[in-house]
């Protein structure tokens, strides 16, 4: 049961084999007992969790049961769930119980979805490994040695362990494919503005989207129905008609142009990970798909303008929280400015405090030009980049991540090796593009690898399809590591 | 030397939306703390703004009003800095692109038209409101206030003393209400100023080091502050002293302004746009349906008052200080098109004195237009005097006999008398009873003629036709 997909699970509730009653609690259960080995969840919520199986399982009854319903989902606690710890992995939000829902929660109550546990994750969403987190880092389930990626790590060490069937992640950078390749499971991020912002705390306002994490691209399709659609409380979200993500899973791929970036298949990549990229690239061959060069000359800027962008935006973005209304407040202090400054000092992590100065700096007066504006001119370059690659190919393919999961606290201490570990996933962030990362195989001590498949606008349909019809022929989607 | 004082002014004008810029709380005046704050007026961890589509509207109502261009796209950005009423900890503004660019109003000062050039107006959020007081060395927060739109008018340094300044904000604050996108109220802060005061030597082209004097909410402090400032600066550079770039609060009760905080401890606000929210796009469409929501504005109505009516340009900006007023007098004059003048100096005198001595507005005015223009015309058609018609106005505004004055008239009996030949029996009586001052007067005596008048008046109980017992007094005493 803990290997079903979602659709399975469905059919279960659905034929009455299984209550969602039953099910919440086995997932409980087994997150009771393993979660303090991986540290996946920061909160699990017994009696929240059950009275919402016990809904789905009349909705079930009455015969108004939807995909998802009754179907335990683990939550990124980056979303505010109301009557929910709501943390985003900080000391700063450890006392934070949300009064109200962000727009994806509504979403999945309103599919009748189980909330089974708030999962881990980098402090604020800042960080590659998970380490950030106040509650902890996560431990991969593939190697306790290795960390599980970031900052969505908790949500991908909850599906990799097979603690959740699914699970919600959000990815300002990278932090839903990268967590996802090193844990071995499936991921996307849609393109921007597809998903509800409300309630997702932010990092980096332009940049952040909440996406599906799962172990098969068949359940990223189930997932990402429920979770996109427009909402007016959101003025970035987008108004377009409803789509059917899985619409094409079973298209053949005859006649599929993929895009190799020659800029993506250089140094850096590490020799595993590289095999493991060419022997994927056969298989989608044998698919029928073609595999054509093509160049991104702007996309190897994309991480020094991401680490102008996403801080400057976080640096105002983390302003609110000052202790004056909510949150954390340090516990003696001599007047306001010393309230504020111990508190901050206190209640951030290194790394959140890290890129508050930096976005602070960027946005400083005599900088602004120099740094922000100039990031801004070439983040439009790079999607330009992106744009005119799309004229000789439907999908881009290269490696999620330049190596398989490093060992926890082997770049704690360096920022910039941590920072590059996003090299191939911030550019879809900085342009909007949707992205997925799929399981391709293991390398070096047998940690998992990842696909990078990215798309033009709204390709989601199109991307899950490739993805789908690899998982067809292809069975590393379907190994657990327990 | 001869100095010359350069001011530009800063409004705050708050907009008459019934609920915030970016949230949906109400905007009401006067609720217990944080009863009007929301998830987002609270700046919860995730939650984010949402365009109020009525205060852009107001905004675009400004800039056509003033003849501005409506930039399109505009932008919003953060203005970045920590204080508790700011709950974000960035205020929503905008910085390079504003919504209303340009512009300008046309003041009278010294009784001429002057026209003063707006720099822009851009739309904001208001902060929340610190309290101080009862909270034993704490303080305490109110957010009701946090999240209210604002649309902050900037003019250009084209003020050239504190006069102009009061006359500038005041036909602003008129036309802000006149188009009906403030209330200004300026006791419950719908309308504050800030005021950049700089001094340079009469004749320079060259701006002198300015200071900005923060949140006077009235005119009289506006004018006071402006007073005490440009003194204060003369007198320190006569003693050979310098300006420094600061902000300055005014003290009213000591009537002098003092340093806030200087150039040097100013805040670097790290304004970059707002990535919670799109670039403002205004269609022609949206901007040519408000335009045709327009009213007739202050300055065309004041000029047709002086080209169809032939009021002097003093009645006629009076009469358009306020919209009320205007559409006062426009609804009584129509019922008196000869009368004009006649309706302008009535609204002028006796109707704003009247609402002055009770301090109401004229759209509290206890008599109509109707009920005045029927006063009005009885003044016109001889039935009373002006003078009889006074006391009629002030049966009429004590509310008796329904404000009716043909029945006021009636029942006191003030009907005028016009009919010659009873003139002429009261005049040959008078004179018959006065043969000694009708002598003095034909001896050239000319005071010997208002005593004889009078004693008429007085005989009628200043009923007669005054025009008619002057003209046939004159007939009898040189016929």
């Amino acid at each position: 049961m803990f290997n079903d997909s979602l659709k399975q699970l469905s059919d279960q509730l659905s034929a009455k084999k299984i209550s969602s009653t039953e099910l919440t609690s086995d997932f409980l259960r087994r997150i009771k007992q393993l979660n303090p080995e991986y540290n996946a969840f920061i909160t699990i919520n017994e009696e929240m969790s059950l009275a919402q199986a016990q809904t789905a399982d009349k909705m079930i009854a009455a015969g108004q049961a939807g995909p998802l319903t009754g179907i335990p989902i683990a939550q990124k606690d980056i979303f505010c769930a109301k009557g929910w710890l709501t943390t985003c992995g900080s000391k700063m939000l450890s006392n934070f119980i949300s009064p109200y829902d962000a727009g994806v929660i509504e979403r999945f109550n309103q599919a009748g979805a189980v909330n089974i546990g708030k999962t881990n994750m980098d402090e604020f969403a800042m960080g590659s490994s998970n380490e950030t987190s106040f509650f902890g880092s996560v431990k991969n389930p593939w190697d306790p040695a290795a960390v599980p990626g970031g900052s969505s790590g908790g949500a991908a060490c909850a599906v990799a362990a097979r603690l959740a069937p699914a699970a919600t992640g959000t990815d300002t950078g990278g932090s839903i494919r990268q967590p996802a390749a090193l844990c071995g499971i499936s991921g996307i991020k849609p393109t921007y503005g597809l998903v509800s912002r409300y309630g997702m705390i932010a990092f980096a306002s332009s940049l952040d989207q909440a996406g599906p994490m799962a172990k098969s691209a068949e359940d990223l399709t189930l997932l990402l129905n429920v979770m996109t659609g427009f909402d007016a409380r959101d003025s970035t979200s987008l108004q377009r008609e409803t789509e059917d993500y899985g619409r094409d899973l079973q298209k053949p791929l005859n006649g599929l142009r993929i895009g190799l970036p020659k800029e993506y298949f250089a140094a850096g990549m590490s020799n595993d990970v590289a095999s493991a990229v060419d022997k994927a690239l056969d298989e989608y061959r044998k698919l029928g798909a073609q595999t054509v060069e093509i160049s991104l000359p702007n996309a190897p800027l994309s991480i020094p303008v991401y680490y102008v962008l996403a801080p400057a935006e976080a640096s105002s973005n983390l302003s609110r929280f000052d202790g004056v209304r909510y949150g954390y407040r340090a516990e003696s202090y001599s007047d306001l400015a010393d309230m504020y400054r111990k508190t901050r000092a206190q209640g951030f992590g290194a790394e959140v405090k890290r890129r508050i100065l930096i976005g602070t700096y960027v946005l400083s007066h005599g900088y602004y030009d120099a740094y922000y504006i100039k990031a801004q001119k070439l983040r439009r370059l790079i999607a330009q980049d992106f744009t005119d690659a799309y004229r000789q190919c439907d999908l881009i393919m290269g490696p999620t991540t330049p190596t398989v999961a490093f060992n926890l606290g082997e770049k704690s201490g360096d920022p910039i090796q941590m920072y590059l570990s996003d090299i191939y996933t911030s550019a879809a962030n900085l342009t909007g593009m949707p992205a997925m990362s799929i399981p391709i195989g293991f390398g070096d001590k047998n940690r998992p690898i990842g696909l990078h498949i990215i798309g033009n606008y709204f390709k989601e349909a199109h991307l899950l399809n490739a993805a789908h019809q690899y998982q067809l022929v292809t069975n590393w989607h379907l190994q657990s590591p327990i | 030397m001869q100095w010359e004082i350069v001011i530009g002014l800063e409004v705050h004008a708050q907009l008459s939306t019934h609920s915030k810029i970016f949230s949906g709380a109400s905007t009401a005046y006067g609720a217990p703390p944080n009863t009007q704050a929301c998830v987002i007026d609270l700046a919860l961890p995730g939650v984010l703004p949402v365009l109020n589509k009525g205060a852009v509207e107001r905004a675009i109502k400004f800039g056509l009003a003033v003849g501005a261009k409506i930039n399109s796209p505009s932008i919003f950005a953060r203005k970045n800095y920590f204080y508790p009423d700011l709950p974000k900890g960035y205020q929503i503004s905008q910085y390079e692109l504003p919504v209303v660019q340009g512009g300008s109003i046309v003041i009278q000062a010294d009784g001429v038209d002057k026209s003063i050039r707006l720099t822009r107006a851009h739309l904001e959020e208001d902060a929340g409101k610190s309290l101080h007081e009862d909270f034993h060395g704490m303080s305490g927060i109110d957010l009701n206030r946090a999240g209210t739109p604002l649309l902050e008018i900037v003019s250009e340094p084209d003020l050239r003393s504190s006069i102009e300044a009061v006359a500038y904000a005041k036909t602003l604050h008129a036309l802000v209400r006149w188009i009906g996108i403030c209330d200004g109220n300026m006791q419950e802060g719908s309308f504050r100023c800030d005021a950049n005061v700089s001094v340079r030597p009469r004749g320079s082209d060259k701006l002198g080091t300015r200071c900005e004097i923060k949140n006077l909410n009235s005119f009289r402090f506006l004018e006071r502050a402006i007073d005490y400032e440009a003194r204060r600066q003369i007198e320190t550079l006569e003693d050979g002293g310098t300006i420094r770039q600061e902000t300055r609060l005014y003290d009213a009760s000591k009537d002098e302004t003092r340093t806030m905080r200087s150039k040097e401890d100013a805040n670097d606000y790290r304004y970059f746009p707002d990535p919670d929210l799109l670039p403002l796009e205004i269609s022609s469409g949206w901007i040519e349906q408000i335009q045709s929501t327009l009213p007739e504005l202050p300055q065309a109505r004041c000029n047709r008052y002086v080209t169809e009516f032939k009021l002097s340009a003093y009645d006629a900006g009076v009469l358009t200080s306020s919209r009320e007023t205007a559409d006062y007098f426009e609804t009584t004059v129509k019922q008196l098109p000869t009368q004009a003048k006649l309706c302008a100096n009535w609204i002028m005198g006796e109707i704003n004195g009247q609402l002055n001595k009770d301090g109401i507005e004229i759209n509290d005015c206890p008599i109509s237009s109707a009920q005045l223009a029927a006063l009005l015309t009885r003044i016109s058609d001889g039935t009373i005097s002006g003078k009889t018609a006074k006391t009629v106005f002030e049966s009429m505004w004590n509310g008796e006999l329904d404000k009716d004055a043909d029945a006021v008239i009636a029942a006191k009996g003030l009907k005028q008398i016009s009919d010659d030949s009873a003139i002429e029996k009261l005049v040959d009586e008078v004179l018959a009873a006065n043969a000694q001052q009708v002598t003095d007067y034909r001896n050239g005596k000319e005071k010997a003629f208002n005593s004889l008048i009078g004693q008429i008046m007085k005989a009628t109980q200043g009923k007669a036709n005054p025009a008619q017992v002057n003209t046939i007094l004159k007939k009898k005493l040189t016929g």
